[in-house]
């Protein structure tokens, strides 16, 4: 009798654990089946993307597309384990990880875009400016409240509020994030000195909300009261929320606006090396807003079948020429004229 | 009407029969159907624990008992510690167990001892019970668009004229410590209200009498006879409520603030471990799966330490309820 039943129970456990391991590997196998190129990677510029691939396919190429936004952490993890035809990715590839890529990589500046700090402070009039140290500090939690002195003194026309400063950051992994660190890091000794590094996810300190996504990010800004926080310019401005003017390396305080990045990027361009791995913690400029980034598709330098690779190579280059006439629309930055050159060049060595 | 009378001695026998072999084999099957379902459960629940527990391993090896007293959670150093989780857990539990449980209890009260007619208290208990099917999604949205904007006039009130105490020292964001325990308060209310009414109503009626009988006036009867008599059982109520609330996950994702903070303010964001985990698991990589697994863990261990030292607590009044 006692055995029956054990023998019984066994068998109800065992048909659970088998049926929950086949349901993982259809999913996996579904994951390439999903469209003919598929993509996956930063956030940050998903928006666009899905634009583009919706665009692309009215061109009716013959092939269908899909992007997953998952993020660049997410996104890099599966280029690097082949599980995507290309990666997209904020912080692109360190050396490292391109070396473990045995058909190598080509990575492609698609897109550019600026990071900006939004905030929501209820009923304060006029434009909030944040110096270099000021913002450092709110990030590092060692002001915390609006009224401190130093933000009064840069905004002496504003009667800030005696409000708590939470600050609004990533819970995932993400090329936002990164690029945002990189910023912090070279511009002021005391992120390095907080014992914080140029990071895809960070441990922030002070009263800190952390969200998913930017859209995520956003949207906690917009419902809580004191908050500052750091996203891609396109979305904090469809979710209609207030951007401060920071302080550039010439001293100057530039308020976010669609030209900013393309500016940027100009006043920049001859920097670009060979591998088109550019970045810009710091720009030059006067009229440069201090925190712009590129975003790159990740390529595989050489793809199995030709056939595979001429797909990739066609939506690329739609991307880089026709994509970029609705990047404005997004808040993204076009790509001045030099680094779409540049990056049709490297286009032509994919195979 | 002579039918019948023929066939009663056939019939007679028919009752005193012993059991087929159908009878027979339909008994064992059914029994051995019972208990192969309830140790399927202790099984399930086993393996539920032991699966975790595996995961859980590398972790628990390299972070050891350090993991419940330190506050970073950094993927990039891998330094993990979850003290700022379980104080956000214990901290919400007992303020929406102390509000939750002070209306819970209350509400009970006015249902059970006659201050209503017999069908309107029936309608009430239902639509209070009705609280706890509302998704917890729901909850959470409702407590962003709805509780936070109400509730904020009375936060800048407290902040501003008891700052000065820690509980008080923030003002409020949006999402936070206390908005959180609100909603925390309402969803363990139906469970704590429910129990409490059963352990109200299993009160012989004489007692009430006796009391009443006693020459007690009708506040002294139930706070000082009924409520004693039924503490057992709404203790029994507020444990259950507790373990609700300690585990609860959406709605405090979506209220709590997810912040990596120890603060005493009600105020300010803070996290709790249920929260950490469905934040964090989407893409988490294999080694932070593993740590998550023994947050997973800890929370287990909490709730089930909750619920053991109910019990005794029960075991040990042994009044109300029981009797």
């Amino acid at each position: 009798m006692r055995t029956k039943t054990l023998c019984l129970s066994l068998i109800t456990f065992l048909l659970f654990a088998s049926s929950s391991q086949s349901a993982l590997a259809t999913q996996g196998s579904h994951l390439r089946k999903k469209a003919d190129v598929l993509g996956a990677g930063a956030t940050f510029p998903a928006p666009l993307y899905k634009r583009w691939l919706k665009q692309f396919a009215q061109r009716s190429p013959g092939f269908t597309l899909d992007y997953d936004a998952v993020g660049s952490g997410e996104g890099t993890r599966r280029f690097l384990a082949d599980q995507v035809d290309f990666g997209a990715s904020d912080a692109a590839l360190s050396d490292e990880q391109m070396a473990q890529v045995q058909r190598g990589v080509q990575l492609i500046p698609a897109t550019a875009g600026i990071i900006v700090l939004a905030y929501n402070i209820p009923d304060l009039e006029g434009q909030l400016r944040l110096s270099r140290e000021v913002y450092t500090d709110i990030f590092l939690g060692k002001i915390r409240y609006w009224n401190d002195p130093r933000i009064q003194m840069i905004n002496p026309s504003l009667t800030l509020p005696a409000m708590s400063i939470v600050t609004v950051t990533r819970s995932d992994s993400s090329g936002t994030t990164w690029a945002f660190t990189n910023h912090l890091n070279a511009i002021t000794a005391l992120w390095h000195e907080a014992g914080y590094g140029v990071q895809k996810k960070v441990d922030w300190p002070g009263f800190s909300m952390a969200a998913n996504y930017n859209e995520g990010v956003a949207t906690k800004i917009s419902h809580s009261w004191g908050t500052i926080g750091y996203m891609e310019y396109g979305v904090a401005k469809k979710a209609g929320l207030r951007m401060a003017a920071l302080e550039n390396r010439a001293g100057r305080y530039i308020t976010p606006q669609d030209s900013s990045g393309t500016i940027t990027l100009s006043n920049n361009a001859k920097a670009l090396p060979s591998n088109l791995r550019l970045f810009l913690p710091d720009p030059a400029g006067p009229d440069s807003y201090p925190i712009t980034t590129y975003s790159w598709l990740l390529l595989y330098k050489h793809y199995a079948e030709p056939l595979q690779a001429g797909r990739v190579k066609q939506f690329v280059r739609w991307g880089l020429t026709e994509g970029q006439k609705v990047s404005a629309e997004y808040g993204y930055a076009p790509l001045p004229q030099q680094i779409i050159k540049a990056s049709l060049r490297a286009l032509d060595g994919v195979r | 009407m002579a039918h019948p009378t023929t066939t009663l001695p056939q019939e007679a026998a028919s009752l005193s029969q012993p059991p087929s072999k159908m009878d027979i084999i339909f008994n064992k099957s059914f029994r051995s159907l019972t208990y192969a379902f309830t140790w399927a459960m202790v099984l399930l629940l086993a393996a539920i624990v032991i699966k975790i527990g595996i995961k859980a391993i590398p972790a628990i090896e390299r972070h050891g008992l350090a993991f419940l007293t330190t506050t970073t959670w950094d993927v990039n150093s891998q330094h993990f510690g979850i003290l700022p989780e379980i104080w956000g857990t214990l901290y919400s539990s007992l303020l929406a167990l102390i509000l939750g449980g002070f209306f819970g209890i209350t509400i009970a009260i006015f249902l059970t001892q006659d201050f209503l007619p017999h069908r309107v208290e029936v309608v009430l208990k239902s639509i209070i019970e009705l609280l706890a099917a509302i998704p917890s999604v729901v909850y959470g949205l409702w407590g962003i668009f709805v509780l936070i904007p109400l509730i904020r006039p009375l936060a800048d009130f407290l902040h501003t004229h008891l700052g000065w105490l820690p509980w008080f020292s923030t003002s409020l964001s949006g999402p936070g410590m206390f908005p959180a325990a609100l909603v925390l308060s309402i969803m363990i209310l139906p469970t704590i209200a429910a129990i409490s009414q059963d352990a109200f109503r299993a009160i012989p009626h004489k007692t009430k009498e006796a009391a009443f009988g006693m020459g007690t006036t009708r506040w002294e009867a139930i706070l000082k006879v009924m409520l004693p008599a039924a503490s057992g059982g709404i203790f029994g109520a507020l444990v259950l409520g507790l373990g609700r609330a300690l585990g609860e996950t959406m709605a405090l994702a979506m209220l709590v603030g997810n912040s990596n903070q120890i603060s005493l303010s009600v105020f300010a964001p803070a996290n709790t471990l249920a929260s950490l985990l469905a934040l964090n698991f989407p893409e988490a990589a294999e080694y932070e799966v593993s740590v998550l697994m023994y947050a997973a863990c800890i929370l287990l261990l909490i709730t089930l330490l909750v619920n053991i030292a109910g019990t005794a607590i029960i075991a040990m009044t042994g009044s109300g309820a029981k009797k």
